[in-house]
């Protein structure tokens, strides 16, 4: 998967988690949860859709690794070269 | 019914209660008032109580609390700081024309103008309303316009996107505060007023039966209802958070609950002050790494904290906890939802020590029944009722209510009259009388005592749901749900989650013309969370062609969750034919 793939398929697992966010508005350096208020268990569903789609285990110690869309997606980069 | 986590010798003379003392003759008044100062003329108030009084004893100097940004800053304030901070916003307050009894609500993240606003207001003699400031706007317009909310503090960001549209809806709204040197039109920096308001404030007097706090809290039908607190409940804040968190003067506590439910202003801004302890303040959310790094670091003495962050936690398993040293914690308590024992074990072989479950609710404004540091814990037990508190297991029947006997199901009722219990529902008379019957308050929770007279929760007797520790009232959320173009109706049921403890899920029926597919299901789930907040927005949609129904027209809660969880139907002599 290329990169703008990757963050394509990040953005669309939280509009499915959080629809009431449109990918299109949401830019890289945005908080997941202090700037788009998704709350822990958005988080705990959006890692479980994540697994599914990506293959990639994000284990709790890891979440802040996904804090913000940037972060996510060069952190997924990673995950998804080393499995 | 589950183990026993017996306590040591030592354990139970370090407690500060020693078993045996709810024998003691003493009122929850009497216990209270040997801990709180008071003011002349049988004034009391909570403000004063939590700050000035401290500072009037020698203790200025003391750190009240630490708070820790975001972004890892680490700032400090003493007693005294929080005196003068909330003194000039009772002053800023007081300037612009408000008079004692005035409505002030908070929507604004944990910052030290939240504490100082809180503090200021109880000072002023002013009615203190916190909201949950990731609610969407219609919980906080719905909360504003019951409580006619005169005052409200909040952000720039919460102000641009969630109050500006509703603002026509709240005309009794006089005054927006937002923090930071500059604001919107139409609304006064916080900043500059701040540093231009006097540092000298002296604590109105109010009486015992003043209301100082609303605390909003959902109900089965119609609208949240406003539980009115009054001045004197303090003398419940410092009882409790001294028997059942073990708050002592000088101690480092971090309530980990958002002051915008009652926990986080309970215990997390009135009862650690009045006890004089150091609080730690996070203005982030759960991040493991960050909370395990923050009890090491800041040498948390006491935690308490919420059975979804816990299970959280226990998911991360042990691991990742190995690293840190916890050695300073000394007790650890929970609350929001029944703790599960498997919960109890594991933070004992991680902290070292067990979170002790406890019971409270919006209603009783503090810790009712709770596992104490003196006793042993029993996993999966709300535990005992505090000194001052008598709590039994009722039924109401056909000739009037009736205690039960140990080991029956029935509904957690409490005797009148305890200092922090509500006066009123907002202007809901009705309401209010039905929480009262036969000399009892009725809790509306299901709960059984065991011979040992430890209390264990059962279930609600109503529909009200409890996700992360909030109680979330289904009625709220099919409001929301069939203001969506696409819903005809809508029924709101809790449906158990392994973290959460229940998550909300919606079952709809559509309107004529439209078909249900995974787009519309996005679509309504993003109308919910816009209208009301992540928190208590539906997580799940299923589309229906009816919902049961009873004869008269009102829609089968009870009926749809037997369904969804494969339990038996109960009764369904009522239910409409076509209903099924």
């Amino acid at each position: 998967m290329t990169e703008d793939e990757i963050r394509a398929a990040f953005l669309d697992e939280i509009n499915r988690v959080a629809p009431d966010i449109e990918p299109d508005s949401v830019s890289d350096e945005e908080h997941l949860q202090d700037d788009l208020e998704l709350d822990s268990m958005d988080i705990l569903n959006l890692v479980a859709a994540l697994h599914d789609r990506l293959e990639v285990s994000i284990p709790e110690t890891d979440y802040s690794c996904i804090s913000t869309p940037g972060k996510a997606v060069s952190y997924l980069i990673g995950k998804m070269r080393t499995t | 019914m589950g183990d026993i986590i017996s306590k040591t010798p030592e354990d139970r003379n370090a407690a500060c209660w020693q078993p045996g003392a709810e024998k003691s003759p003493l009122t929850a008044h009497d216990l209270g008032w040997q801990l709180v100062g008071g003011l002349s003329g049988g004034a009391i108030n909570i403000g004063y109580e939590a700050v000035d009084r401290h500072v009037n004893e020698g203790h200025g100097e003391q750190t009240a609390m630490i708070w820790l940004t975001r972004e890892g800053r680490r700032e400090s304030f003493s007693y005294g700081d929080l005196s003068v901070l909330s003194s000039r916003f009772a002053n800023i307050l007081c300037d612009l024309g408000l008079k004692k009894g005035a409505r002030v609500f908070m929507a604004l993240g944990r910052r030290p103008e939240l504490y100082a606003a809180a503090l200021g207001t109880l000072k002023a003699g002013m009615v203190l309303t916190p909201l949950f400031a990731a609610f969407g706007p219609e919980p906080l317009r719905t909360r504003m316009e019951i409580g006619k909310a005169e005052v409200l503090v909040t952000t720039k960001s919460l102000y641009t996107r969630k109050i500006a549209p509703i603002l026509k809806d709240l005309p009794t709204l006089k005054h927006i505060l937002v923090v930071g040197d500059d604001a919107p039109d139409g609304c006064l920096a916080l900043g500059p007023e701040l540093r231009d308001a006097s540092a000298e404030f002296e604590a109105v007097r109010t009486g015992p039966e003043d209301p100082a706090l609303i605390h909003f809290t959902s109900g089965t039908t119609g609208r949240p209802k406003g539980a009115v607190h009054v001045h004197e409940a303090v003398l419940f804040h410092a009882l409790s958070g001294r028997y059942a968190l073990e708050l002592q003067p000088g101690f480092t506590y971090w309530c980990t609950a958002d002051p915008g439910w009652v926990t986080g202003t309970s215990y997390g801004i009135i009862s650690p002050l009045v006890n004089r302890v150091t609080m730690i303040v996070d203005e982030a959310e759960f991040d493991l790494k960050r909370w395990y790094g923050i009890v090491e670091r800041e040498k948390v003495q006491v935690w308490y904290s919420a059975p979804t962050a816990i299970r959280m936690m226990m998911r991360a398993g042990t691991d990742v906890a190995a690293p840190y040293d916890f050695s300073s914690l000394q007790f650890l308590a929970s609350v929001g939802e029944p703790l599960n024992p498997e919960a109890v074990v594991w933070s004992r072989d991680v902290f070292g020590r067990p979170f002790h479950d406890n019971w409270w609710q919006t209603e009783t404004g503090g810790i009712m029944i709770a596992n104490l540091r003196g006793m042993d814990v029993k996993p999966g037990s709300m535990g005992v009722p505090l000194p001052g508190i008598t709590a039994g297991i009722v039924e109401t029947g056909n000739d009037g209510l009736r205690e039960l006997p140990d080991g029956e199901v029935g509904e957690l009722a409490l005797r009148p009259g305890w200092p922090s219990m509500m006066r009123a529902y907002l202007n809901e008379q009705t309401r209010y009388d039905k929480c009262f019957a036969g000399g009892w308050y009725l809790s509306g929770d299901l709960a059984m005592r065991d011979t040992d007279g430890y209390f264990w929760f059962v279930g609600r007797a109503d529909d009200l749901i409890k996700s992360s520790g909030h109680l979330i009232g289904p009625f709220e959320v099919e409001s929301a749900l069939i203001e969506h173009y696409a819903v005809a109706e809508a029924a709101v049921i809790g449906v158990p989650d392994e973290t959460a403890g229940e998550i909300v899920k919606a079952f709809v029926t559509l309107n004529p013309g439209v078909e249900p597919n995974d787009d519309l299901e996005r679509d309504i789930r993003g109308h919910a969370r816009k209208r009301l907040g992540a928190a208590v927005a539906p997580r799940e949609i299923a589309f229906c062609t009816t919902l049961p129904k009873t004869r008269s027209g009102k829609i089968m809660r009870r009926l749809l969750k037997a369904r969804e969880l494969g339990l038996p139907e109960g009764d369904t002599s009522t239910l409409e034919e076509n209903g099924a």
